[in-house]
């Protein structure tokens, strides 16, 4: 459990627990010499204060055994914390054999991923518990960085270059990651999470997701959570993109001032060319669809959104036009 | 000696000349060659720039306090603090020691008259100021976004912010750098006053000889980079963007190439400073001078060959991890030697507790935590979690704030008699220097904690388990900033109402309290002879302090 204010992230890979120790043998170290160098000078400062206006200090010039020893000793410890850390990090940039491979695709702000299978998500990663995997990094724009803090790992993903990183989650859960290399205007929310299953349920999730569920609305509802729908329309209107709540039908206010009424042409545009009708007061930020998913799919997610006429309607955060002023 | 000041305002005659009353009007100080005057100069334009950069961080903390972001919106927010950090960095930080007190001191220190070469120094603070309007230009027109580390392609390709002015800005201004530090080099060669030999040049003058090695070695190599990024966006000449066949990785190589040495370029003067304030307050020679000399050195030679300890996610190979890990433990123990021997120069020390001891010992605890924290980060294993995290913000700002910032606010306040000849309010300057030391602490000790948890730098907005941390962290910049307002207050002040200093308030040993406060334009009526060794307070019956040392007689064996 995590108390209200925690010093460490949660321990989920196997970096995690080598990394802390790394972390804590450090500290030690550094603490011990801070505490010394304080308790030193603070002692000093009193029992040395000057009594008579006039005093001068004993001169003392220097000793040259301790010059050595406080040259020795700390370039010893220095070296016992080069060589752990490397020892770590060469362990990191050295993926075993046996991994599971998948790819991941940072562009402006987004993050894609595509299993072995091809099967594709977007802000999202599904790996499988006690498995080691390995990422292998692309850019289509600028450098970004693919970080899990639970994980205690992160790779620049640079653009022209292929890079890779190595883990393996021992904790099923939901864990942050992030992107960590600066890119641009929306940096800060190029993010989302790393769902690390039980190997059956990520078996399940592999085979059930590439859409074989009979009932489109029930299909569409899984699918709205897992292509991260869910991560921006939040329902209650907090989100980054407006809540869908009893969108369909209603009158839709853009950014250009119009109006456009919410049918399924719209959605299915929406889905395809998010950009192309921009919702007044939200970022162009959806990534779009096309090619990613199939008419089933698409109409699956329509069946969805259109169940959601019925939700209560948040007062901020819904893209609805408000109803003209006429009396 | 001429007593007879050039021109006077009616009813206000100066009792002596010095530098400041010698000659009036603005062209006499636009177009001075005094070094002194320079400095002045040079004051008060990077007081303007902190002042800027300072506006920036102020909004950057009001803006974290809320998870989703209180203030700005996120283009602003990323302007925000690429904006300070330009500010901050190549328009206070790089230039704030060695322009201001370097400039006003080097030559008092070492028994000159000016700098070697007086006309070259007015005209590096014109670059400045040139490169300065440029960067202005750059933040008014569209502001700039790309992090002051410009990386590519991000900088050259993607940003849609005012680029291009900010590069040519940084580029001029490293010109400016460039000619002040072959003026140090030259003039700490060649205009040494009679007995001033190397081993009795004051550890400030020592510091900034190494420095301005760094500036002359380094600042060429950022400016051909920035050059080069620039030349990418307005030409899309290929040199670091992949579709143009160029490579981002090649720009940090170039980057950090000066950028890691500039980390030094700040640093180093403020050790400078803290090598004299510490042994004038504890009134005895600084223990292992040459050790504080040599390590300013060996500071200033390793710092150039760890660059690449920024790069260890990006993928470079892991040979070359190992390498720059091992030269970044090296680099610490100078350092380290450093701290050692300030410590122990306190021992059986006469420690007055006096504002720049209080700036002193704040730095030495702020460089303690700052230094210790790169250890952390020069930790190949431990790099891969902690790297752009705030956990390296808050090591930074240990750094060039709670070291560079504190050493410039010390070294002001213990050189502030001889430049303005006046003395401060003693008991307000105290409680500013405490104020900053606690307000520093609360402001960035939070963002290592937040950073090992795993929160990114430069995020508008955040997960909320990180808003407690950052809250506490707005709390203390606002004690901070009120550290920082006071001394600008009571300095400003004491300029027209402190008490009359005399020469040698304190008393320091140096040569440049051998002259008037302020000084005479040139410097000293009389050739000084250097005959006693540094920080010698036992051969110095002209400091009218007590002749022999107030416990037993020393043996060095304790």
């Amino acid at each position: 459990m995590q108390s209200q204010l925690p010093i460490y992230p949660e321990q989920a890979s196997n970096f995690a627990p080598h990394v802390d120790s790394l972390m804590l043998f450090i500290t030690a170290i550094c603490v011990f010499f801070a505490t010394a160098v304080t308790v030193a000078i603070v002692i000093f400062f009193f029992k040395f204060h000057r009594k008579q206006p006039n005093d001068v200090g004993v001169p003392i010039e220097g000793d040259s055994r301790l010059e050595a020893a406080w040259m020795i000793i700390p370039l010893i410890l220095a070296m016992a914390m080069f060589s752990w850390g490397a020892v770590v990090y060469v362990d990191y940039r050295h993926a075993p054999q046996d991994t599971l491979d998948v790819y991941v695709i940072g562009k402006q702000w987004m993050w894609k991923a595509q299993q072995p299978n091809g099967l594709k998500e977007i802000n999202e990663l599904h790996v499988p518990v006690d498995r080691n995997i390995r990422l292998i990094l692309a850019s289509e724009d600028v450098i970004h960085d693919f970080f899990v803090p639970a994980f205690r790992v992160k790779m620049d993903v640079v653009p022209g270059h292929y890079n890779t990183m190595w883990f393996r989650p021992t904790k099923p859960g939901r864990y942050h990651f992030f992107c960590s290399q600066y890119c641009g205007t929306n940096h800060a929310i190029m993010g989302g999470w790393v769902t690390v299953m039980e190997p059956s349920d990520y078996a399940a999730w592999l085979s059930g997701s590439s859409g074989g569920s009979a009932n489109p609305l029930v299909a569409g509802e899984k699918l709205f959570a897992e292509r991260a729908c869910i991560t921006c329309h939040v329902a209650d209107g907090t989100g980054r993109a407006p809540s869908l709540n009893g969108l369909y039908g209603a009158q839709v206010l853009l950014a250009d001032g119009s109006t456009v009424s919410a049918d399924e042409a719209y959605l299915r545009e929406s889905l395809l060319q998010p950009n192309a009708k921009i919702v007044a007061g939200y970022q162009p930020l959806m990534p779009t669809f096309q090619g990613q998913l199939t008419e089933e799919q698409i109409l699956a997610l329509t069946a969805y959104i259109k169940s959601l006429q019925s939700q209560p309607v948040p007062a901020k955060g819904s893209g609805i036009a408000p109803p003209t002023g006429k009396k | 000696m001429s007593n007879t000041p050039l021109t006077t305002l009616p009813g206000h005659k100066p009792p002596h000349e010095d530098y400041l009353n010698a000659t009036y009007g603005i062209r006499s100080w636009l177009l001075t060659t005094d070094h002194k005057r320079i400095a002045l100069l040079w004051l008060g334009s990077v007081t303007f720039f902190f002042f800027i950069g300072g506006i920036f961080a102020t909004m950057i903390r009001i803006h974290l306090l809320t998870p989703t972001g209180a203030l700005v919106t996120p283009e602003t927010y990323n302007k925000l603090f690429t904006m300070h950090g330009v500010a901050m960095i190549f328009f206070f930080l790089i230039p704030s020691i060695p322009a201001v007190l370097g400039n006003f001191l080097i030559p008092l220190m070492i028994g000159a008259k000016d700098l070697a070469f007086p006309k070259i120094n007015l005209l590096s603070w014109y670059i400045y100021m040139i490169g300065g309007c440029f960067v202005l230009y750059s933040f008014g027109t569209g502001g700039l976004d790309t992090g002051w580390t410009f990386y590519t392609p991000l900088s050259s390709i993607y940003s849609n912010s005012a680029v291009t002015p900010a590069v040519i800005g940084i580029f001029i201004n490293g010109f400016s750098s460039i000619l002040t530090g072959l003026n140090f080099i030259v003039t700490i060669h060649t205009m040494r006053a009679p007995g001033m030999t190397w081993f009795r040049l004051p550890l400030f003058a020592w510091a900034h000889y190494a420095t301005s090695l760094v500036m002359i070695l380094g600042t060429p190599v950022v400016a051909i980079t920035l050059l080069l990024a620039g030349l990418e966006r307005m030409f899309h000449l290929g040199f670091f963007n992949p579709a143009l066949g160029g490579d981002p990785i090649l720009f940090q190589h170039l980057f950090w190439f000066y950028s890691h040495p500039a980390v030094y370029i700040m640093v180093l003067p403020a050790m400078g400073v803290i090598s004299e304030i510490i042994p004038t307050f504890a009134r005895k020679p600084i223990f292992g001078y040459s050790f504080i000399a040599g390590s300013s050195i060996a500071i200033a030679v390793i710092g150039f060959l760890v660059w690449a300890h920024h790069m260890f996610v990006t993928g470079e190979s892991t040979y070359a991890a190992l390498t720059f890990s091992f030269l970044s433990y090296l680099v610490a123990i100078p350092s380290a030697v450093k701290v050692f021997n300030w410590t122990s120069t306190l021992y059986k020390g006469s420690i007055s507790w006096d504002t720049p001891m209080l700036y002193a010992l704040g730095f030495i605890g702020l460089f303690v935590i700052g230094g210790l924290t790169g250890l952390f980060l020069a930790c190949l294993g431990l790099d891969i979690h902690i790297h752009d995290t705030y956990f390296v913000v808050a090591h930074f700002h240990y750094i060039m704030v709670g070291g560079a910032v504190m050493g410039y606010v010390g070294g002001i306040h213990f050189w502030w008699p001889k430049i303005t000849g006046r003395l401060y309010p003693e008991m307000l300057s105290r409680f500013a220097a405490v104020t900053l030391f606690v307000g520093f602490n609360l402001t960035f000790f939070p963002q290592f904690i937040l950073g090992y948890l795993g929160m990114p730098r430069r995020y508008h907005t955040y997960p909320p388990e990180f808003q407690v941390l950052n809250v506490l962290s707005t709390a203390g910049a606002s004690i901070l900033a009120l550290g920082y307002l006071l001394p600008m207050i009571y300095l400003t002040w004491s300029m027209r109402y402190g008490k009359v200093a005399g020469k040698n308030p304190w008393p320091a040993t140096g040569l440049e309290w051998t002259t008037d406060s302020p000084p005479p334009t040139e410097n000293f009526h009389v050739t000084p002879e250097v005959t006693w060794e540094p920080y010698d307070y036992l051969n110095r019956p002209d400091l009218g302090l007590a002749g022999t040392p107030s416990p037993a007689p020393a043996h060095g064996d304790d």
